[in-house]
């Protein structure tokens, strides 16, 4: 039965077939990436050139539009893969096992990119490269949930079974990490504390305030460009998989 | 009910058969503490200062190793298909394999704790504290290693896998652990560490239960 010819089913269906998904998604790649690069391209000239030097911190400041982009998709990240593991466990959707499989890394490689930004921008301005404040413990024991779960995915040789328990996991995970959080918090505090997102308004200037935003943008498109790509290759990765399985099986007959 | 027992009989029977396995726990959890001295010096100052956290780094340590007899026999001789199959609900069997990991592995490490509390210059009072906070942290440590223990069940050579998931999990625990041990604020670290015992003790089962039904698929 040819996909043509099977009932009308909702999106939400079709994409289950992984080849639906990477044709429709496909013609998103480029788009994506020229929309990511002049976001770059217009956040960084607002970062570099087009924004003032703090009055403490001097030209330090600028690290802040590279680090707070990746803090945040480091904890976004998080989210996008909880939510694909509950789509693994609940619904069994295909296409979640692959997502899940593509984010783990991803969301490393920014985890990583948020402490050593992190480490640079505290040299000049803490006169240390680490401290065990609550904010950056709690990131480093995110990365760490990050590396343990692309080495469950690498344990496992079928990777359709490992998708379950790997969502399982993250989902513990999931749970796991608010507690941290505010266990590390409790146990020892110098980050300076959340100062745009308040109840009462940010207390950054506004100039400093537009190239961050851009920047946010900038990143989370990069992510989303990234991602698209990474589930692409598994996809296809998995497509040379079964291939070889079933040459290997017909040399064997 | 009668089921559980009989499972926990079980566990607790063939670790009684097969000591040597306890005591060599014990003797880890003893020896990791005991060798502090040997890395930062004689200093019964310093020794009594860095204790509670000595004394936690062991027990974490030692539960970790105890790990992959949790499923791994019952793994290889079938006993875990059995299980599977069994009337008790997996949820059942998986906390029973839990009160009887921490029976094995926890507990003798707790009658155990005197020894290095004397080795590393506790004084009374923090000793007491820290038999409090090894009962109401513990539990938390098994649960969370059960959870390591199923998720890493289908994986042959899985054997370094599941401390490297669990260890960031325990971060909590250690922390609660920790600060209950030291004078300030030990009250309201404790009540943070048996909330977050009772909570990893009533979820994990069903997580562990969860992932050993999708190993085998």
């Amino acid at each position: 039965m040819s996909i043509e010819s099977t009932p009308k089913q909702s999106w939400w269906n079709r994409m289950a077939h992984p080849g639906q998904f990477v044709a429709w998604t496909t013609p998103l790649l480029w788009p994506l990436a020229i929309l990511t690069l002049c976001l770059f391209i217009l956040g960084l000239w607002f970062a570099l050139f087009n924004s003032p030097e703090d009055y403490q911190m001097g030209d330090t400041v600028r690290i802040m539009y590279v680090h707070v982009p990746s803090a945040w998709l480091s904890q976004f990240i998080y989210v996008a893969m909880s939510a694909s593991a509950l789509g693994t466990l609940v619904w069994r959707h295909p296409l979640a096992d692959v997502s899940m499989k593509a984010a783990a890394p991803l969301g490393a490689l920014f985890t990583t990119l948020a402490l050593y930004t992190g480490a640079l921008w505290g040299r000049p301005t803490w006169g240390t490269f680490w401290e065990w404040d609550g904010r950056m413990t709690s990131t480093l024991v995110l990365l760490f949930i990050y590396l343990g779960i692309i080495a469950l995915w690498r344990a496992f040789d079928d990777q359709l079974r490992a998708a379950r328990i790997v969502a399982i996991f993250t989902l513990v995970g999931a749970l796991n990490i608010p507690i941290i959080k505010f266990s590390v918090d409790w146990w020892s505090t110098l980050h300076q504390p959340a100062s745009v997102f308040r109840p009462d308004g940010p207390t950054m200037p506004l100039s400093l305030l537009t190239p961050l935003f851009i920047m946010l943008f900038a990143f989370t498109f990069l992510f989303i460009t990234l991602y698209l790509k990474a589930i692409h290759t598994e996809v296809k990765r998995r497509r040379v998989t079964t291939l070889q399985r079933r040459a290997a099986q017909k040399e064997a007959s | 009910m009668s089921a559980f027992l009989a499972l926990l009989g079980r566990e607790l029977k063939l670790a009684r058969r097969g000591s040597g396995n306890v005591l060599t726990l014990v003797l880890f959890f003893v020896i990791t503490g005991a060798i502090v001295p040997f890395a930062v010096g004689p200093d019964q100052l310093l020794l009594a200062r860095i204790a509670p956290g000595m004394v936690w780094v062991a027990a974490f340590l030692a539960m970790l190793l105890g790990l992959d007899r949790l499923f791994g026999e019952d793994q290889d001789d079938g006993t875990l298909l059995l299980l599977r199959q069994a009337d008790l609900p997996l949820g059942a069997i998986m906390a029973a394999k839990l009160l009887a990991h921490w029976l094995i592995s926890a507990l003798p490490l707790i009658l155990a704790s005197p020894v290095l509390a004397v080795l590393l210059a506790m004084d009374l009072a923090s000793f007491w504290r820290m038999l409090a906070s090894l009962l109401l942290g513990t539990p938390a440590l098994a649960a969370f290693g059960t959870v390591g223990a199923a998720v890493t069940v289908a994986i042959r050579r899985g054997g370094l896998i599941a401390p490297i998931l669990i260890a960031p999990l325990c971060v909590p625990v250690l922390i609660f652990g920790v600060g209950g041990i030291t004078a300030t604020h030990s009250g309201s670290a404790l009540l943070f560490l048996a909330a977050l015992s009772l909570m990893a003790v009533t979820l994990s089962p069903f997580a562990a239960a969860l992932a050993i039904r999708s190993a085998e698929d």
